[in-house]
């Protein structure tokens, strides 16, 4: 069990029509691990996500496994019960429910009551700011708390594998950070497993134990997050040079 | 904020803290469904003090009203919760108009409250299929295979005139006031009671609906539908739901039509009436029952209105049937232009201003 990877990508493929996103992509991520999937814009990140939770069909030949069950081509509301939980880019939040309801959103799927009760005041426990916007409607929220709700809500699903998709988009270096360390500190705690969508490699690298460097839809780079913030490669596809 | 979070013991065997306490009042479904009880239980002693004070055809009107604002709640929780677009839901009126009459006509033994859940079952039913086989079209997709809806169905009438009765329909008659009360109310004033308990009483179900879980989840699908899937919400079968709901709701109203007027024909399930439902709803305000109140209200009287101010200016009868419509247009326009959340936005914001002074 314990060397079976938590999620293991093999020759993914995704088109958009004609234009093919992804080329063959293959990874692995170990039960525990932090790791970050780097890249441009438009090198594929987000699609590489969103092919992985099902919003975006695989090409033939892709296989997709979480803890060795196969997932390729299932839909993407069977994912939380998976385990796998996504938060997307800009977070999600639906604006037009509190705070609470969206948090319990992301529990709606279990059965047993008294289990969301308690994996809602974890969430709680998690991010104390939100206990007291509870009841407010989650329009009100600054960019942060937002992302926090759309953290929480994925939480609230316990899943084993958590995909963030630029949690620090638009928001402040300090929340980034704070961010940042906190999935640290839950993965510690928890053995959560973190897959980490990042603009701001220098960020994502200092919390994750290793990365993969995305550019026009292939991994260019892939290796511990010391070596790759000191790899050429990674400048190349940034930068392009 | 970290610091708290710097703990070694697993979760699961964490006490809330303060921060978070388990007692913490929950929403509950029972009170909210109380609170709607008692508001519909006010309703109807309303519309029946109101039957007391005004005339026969007015009671015809009350009536009217009251089953338009059903067709157009229902309208309200498939556009306004799930947003999606439906253009044909004068074709479910009309399938639960021709359930009643056909249930009178063939089954005269069947009582009215069977009658009631029957065509709400049919309803459902013509939902499912529609829903199912549209689960897939967005947008303009959705309304135009709703359209084609509700275009056709009526069409049916024609074709099969030897059961429907054709182009005149089918004529049935229906027990009014029961005779211990002869005397004492009118047909139509009791018709207009069985007709309002019956809207309430489903509006009810809506509310509730609409306010926990279901109501949740289609405003998740509506706001953003990959977060929605990816908090484990089934999002087709969600919107499928919420269109079997609102077929229930549109074919009921159709049956509370039939009961009234004792008829049902193709004519009066128009495109022109889908139509209308839609844009009543958004005059009276999308997102809150109250918008399909004051949609179902504006939808009676401004056809009044306009009928009236025909008469006045002594127009011809080919100019004057066209008046009510032009009146609604326009006022629709001046609304939406004015107050796009419709006249129960407006009336929200003008209370809210109120209160703050």
């Amino acid at each position: 069990m314990s060397d079976t990877p938590i999620l293991q990508i093999e020759n993914l493929s995704t088109y958009y029509g004609a234009v093919q996103a992804l080329r063959s992509v293959s990874l692995t991520v170990q039960p525990g691990e932090i790791c970050a999937v780097l890249g441009a814009n438009g090198s594929g990140k987000t699609t590489l996500l969103r092919t992985i939770s099902g919003l975006q069909p695989a090409a033939p030949g892709s296989r997709i496994l979480v803890n060795g069950e196969d997932i390729t081509g299932a839909p993407a509301e069977s994912m939380v019960r998976r385990g796998l939980a996504h938060v997307p880019e800009g977070g999600g939040v639906i604006v037009d429910l509190t705070v609470e309801e969206n948090l319990r959103l992301g529990g709606l799927w279990r059965a047993d009551r008294r289990d969301r009760a308690q994996a809602l005041d974890e969430v709680y426990e998690l991010f104390p700011p939100l206990v007291e916007r509870r009841n407010q409607p989650a329009a009100s929220l600054s960019g942060g708390e937002r992302q926090m709700v759309a953290i929480g809500r994925a939480l609230m699903a316990r899943p084993a594998v958590l995909l963030l998709d630029e949690p620090s988009l638009g928001l402040a270096p300090l929340i980034t950070q704070q961010i940042m360390r906190l999935l640290h500190d839950l993965r510690d705690r928890t053995g959560l497993t973190v897959v980490l969508v990042e603009q701001n490699a220098a960020s994502a690298l200092s919390i994750t134990d290793h990365g993969f460097v995305l550019s026009q839809g292939a991994v260019v780079a892939r290796g511990s997050s010391a070596e790759l913030l000191a790899d050429d490669r990674m400048r190349h596809a940034y930068l392009g040079f | 904020m970290t610091s708290s979070l710097r703990r070694d013991d697993p979760p699961t065997d964490v006490v809330a803290p303060k921060a978070a306490p388990s007692t913490r009042p929950r929403p509950r479904i029972r009170p909210v469904l109380l609170t709607h009880l008692a508001a519909a239980l006010l309703a109807l002693l309303g519309v029946v003090a109101l039957t007391f004070l005004v005339g026969p055809i007015e009671q015809l009107r009350i009536a009217k009203v009251g089953y338009l604002m059903l067709a157009i709640a229902g309208l309200q929780l498939l556009v306004g919760a799930s947003g999606q677009i439906s253009l044909g839901h004068g074709a479910f009126m009309f399938i639960g108009a021709y359930a009643t009459a056909l249930t009178v006509l063939h089954a005269p033994m069947v009582p009215l409250a069977a009658i009631m859940v029957l065509t709400v079952v049919v309803g459902c039913l013509a939902g499912i299929v529609v829903g199912a086989a549209t689960a897939r079209l967005h947008g303009p997709y959705l309304a135009g295979a709703t359209l084609a809806l509700a275009v056709g169905l009526p069409a049916l009438a024609l074709y099969f005139s030897d059961i429907l009765g054709g182009s005149n329909g089918l004529l049935f008659k229906m027990r009014g006031a029961p005779p211990e009360l002869a005397g004492l109310v009118t047909d139509n004033q009791w018709k207009a009671w069985v007709i309002w308990f019956t809207v309430l009483v489903a509006l009810v179900v809506l509310a509730t609906l609409s306010r926990g879980r279901l109501g949740r989840r289609l405003r998740a699908i509506r706001d953003d539908e990959a977060a929605a899937a990816m908090a484990g919400i089934p999002v087709g079968r969600t919107k499928v739901t919420a269109f079997v709901i609102s077929a229930g709701c549109g074919s009921l109203a159709g049956a509370c039509e039939a009961y009234l007027l004792g008829t049902a024909t193709p004519s009066s399930f128009s495109l022109a009436l889908s139509l209308s439902l839609l844009a009543a709803l958004v005059l009276g305000g999308l997102g809150s029952l109250w918008g399909a109140f004051w949609g179902a209200l504006a939808l009676v009287y401004l056809e009044l209105a306009g009928k009236e101010l025909a008469d006045l200016l002594g127009l011809s009868s080919s100019v004057a049937d066209n008046v009510p419509l032009v009146f609604f247009g326009t006022l629709l326009i001046v609304i939406v232009m004015a107050w796009p959340m419709g006249i129960h936005g407006a009336l929200s914001r003008l209370s809210g201003v109120v209160r703050r002074r």
